[in-house]
């Protein structure tokens, strides 16, 4: 089949549309989850959304649903464990080796088809049907209309603590509704490109836009921008050679980050 | 009325008592100087009056609530990567505690924001990323920050730590520069009294659940310190400076607002 007859498959529109969709709320989070330089914890909620995932598989339920609701749990999990910067670390470490451990338990009791497991962990878009769609778009809807709410006192939290706090910013409550909002987007992409690299999605981009500017907007439009360039660009060039959709997302994504990279340094010696 | 108002405030952790009996007045345009060694609960009047931390007996009131309040913190080392501009840090004191987006009134916000940046003169530099800028054209910035807000009250919690004389010199020079124009009281929490010794009015000198308040020479002086730290302190001045000796007054130190608040 040629490329535009590939185009033409309701599955295939199916996925470039969620990968729309994730391009867009990855891209909006992502300047702000690498500002507060929670990368790893965006990992170990993946991992957690595996495991949901994994059960929800055991249980016969959607995997999106127990995706949605292992990365909510570890979220919070990890918002009410880590009250200290210093425990996050460990706290995200250990969360996440068992959520891993559960998740490979579960699949292993698991006596279904092989690909929904291996899926779980790589990503598996042309495997989203139309309800996934809907619960995915919804999903998507609801983060960005708490982040448009709660966008300001939550950036000013992010950058200046201290003065934050002083005007009264409820900084803790904050930080737990933005884990929440990213354990939401995580266990949206783990459909996409797979619990091991919805890093991809969520802080490659937005590392390389936070390369190139160092204003705030700026930053979130070229994440968005780079997102979906990664997103959608991945699943297109993904089609023809028939290869993983997750292997080209992330190779997109990370070809961009290396010329923002390239940019900037180019930048720092020209000044 | 007064800009803050604290009476027969008591702040006191289980037994150990900050500081109780506290009662004090600072008037609009008064430039008020809070000393005392460690653990002495400057922070925590700090707090106190920014309403993170309620009294543990009496009442404490600030002229226009908490947002007619400037902060300005310590200046701290930040991310070089870090996606601010020193506009953004300004504009963030403007309205970075309100919901939504905001997307009303932009063009208000920059002419108030532009005209924060220029009273600060950091017109030069308020488009680098901040974390270029070096520690006084940060501290420049905080001012703005805490300006722009038109504040009644700027609360300052030790603005000059690590800034070289020069920058001392400037970043508190604003702050009087703005308490005289625009009436507005400066509280101003410091180990270190002699690069504001000028623009003090009064002190508030803290010491282990004591204090005394009083202008410069009223506390600045042998016999009281004596009395409050209850240890021989002498205290000389030497041209337009004073030297406290034997109080250990003057150490080094370091906390942050979120860092107790985390705690």
């Amino acid at each position: 089949m040629s490329f535009l007859d590939l185009l033409e498959l309701d599955f295939v529109q199916t996925a470039l549309i969620a990968a729309a969709v994730l391009g867009l709320v990855a891209g909006v989070l992502g300047p702000l989850v690498v500002t507060r330089k929670m990368a790893f914890a965006v990992h170990g909620t993946s991992e957690l959304a595996f495991t949901g995932g994994a059960a929800a598989l055991l249980l016969g339920i959607g995997i999106g649903y127990g995706a949605l609701a292992g990365s909510i749990i570890a979220a919070v999990l990890l918002g009410v464990l880590s009250r200290r910067e210093s425990d996050r670390d460990s706290v995200i470490g250990a969360i996440l080796a068992f959520g891993l451990g559960m998740g490979i338990l579960m699949l292993a009791l698991y006596k279904g088809r092989a690909s929904n497991k291996f899926g779980l962990l790589t990503g598996q878009i042309v495997g989203v049907d139309s309800t996934d769609l809907k619960l995915l778009v919804i999903s998507s809807i609801a983060v960005l209309v708490v982040m448009a709410f709660i966008y300001r006192p939550l950036f000013f939290a992010s950058v200046d603590p201290d003065v934050a706090v002083s005007r009264g910013i409820p900084v803790r409550t904050l930080s737990i509704v933005f884990a929440v909002l990213v354990g939401v987007a995580t266990a949206l992409s783990v459909q996409v490109v797979g619990a091991l690299l919805v890093l991809a999605l969520m802080i490659t981009p937005a590392a390389a836009a936070m390369r190139l500017t160092a204003s705030p907007l700026k930053a979130t439009v070229l994440s968005v921008l780079f997102a979906e360039i990664a997103a959608v660009g991945g699943i297109l060039l993904s089609l023809v050679p028939a290869l993983p959709v997750s292997a080209l997302v992330t190779a997109v994504s990370f070809v961009i980050y290396l010329v923002c990279r390239g940019v900037s340094w180019q930048r720092s010696r020209s000044t | 009325m007064s800009a803050i108002s604290l009476r027969g405030a008591r702040l006191s952790y289980g037994d150990r008592v900050l500081w109780d009996g506290l009662d004090l007045d600072v008037e609009p345009g008064e430039f008020l100087a809070v000393l005392g060694p460690n653990g002495s609960g400057k922070t925590s009047l700090m707090r106190v009056l920014l309403g993170l931390q309620p009294l543990s007996a009496g009442t404490v009131s600030i002229a226009g609530g908490n947002h007619a309040i400037g902060y300005i913190p310590q200046q701290r080392a930040l991310d070089q990567s870090m996606t601010l501009r020193g506009r953004d840090l300004v504009g963030l004191g403007l309205d970075g505690h309100s919901w939504g987006f905001g997307l009303r009134g932009r063009k208000e916000r920059r002419i108030r924001v532009d005209a924060a940046i220029e009273s600060v003169g950091g017109t030069r530099y308020a488009d680098s990323p901040i974390g270029v800028l070096s520690g006084g054209e940060q501290q420049r910035l905080r001012v703005a920050q805490a300006l722009v807000g038109d504040p009644t009250v700027m609360l300052c919690d030790e603005p000059l730590l690590s800034l070289d004389l020069a920058n001392q010199r400037v970043v508190s020079e604003l702050i009087d520069k703005r308490r005289r124009e625009s009436d507005t009281a400066v509280l101003f929490v410091t180990h270190e009294l002699n690069p504001v010794l000028p623009l003090v009015d009064r002190v508030l000198y803290l010491v282990g659940g004591r204090f005394r308040i009083g202008t410069p020479e009223e506390v600045m002086n042998s016999r009281t310190l004596s009395e409050l730290y209850r240890t021989p302190v002498e205290v000389v001045r030497v041209r337009d400076q004073i030297l406290v000796v034997g109080a250990g007054a003057c150490e080094e130190q370091t906390h942050h607002l979120s860092a107790e608040a985390a705690s």
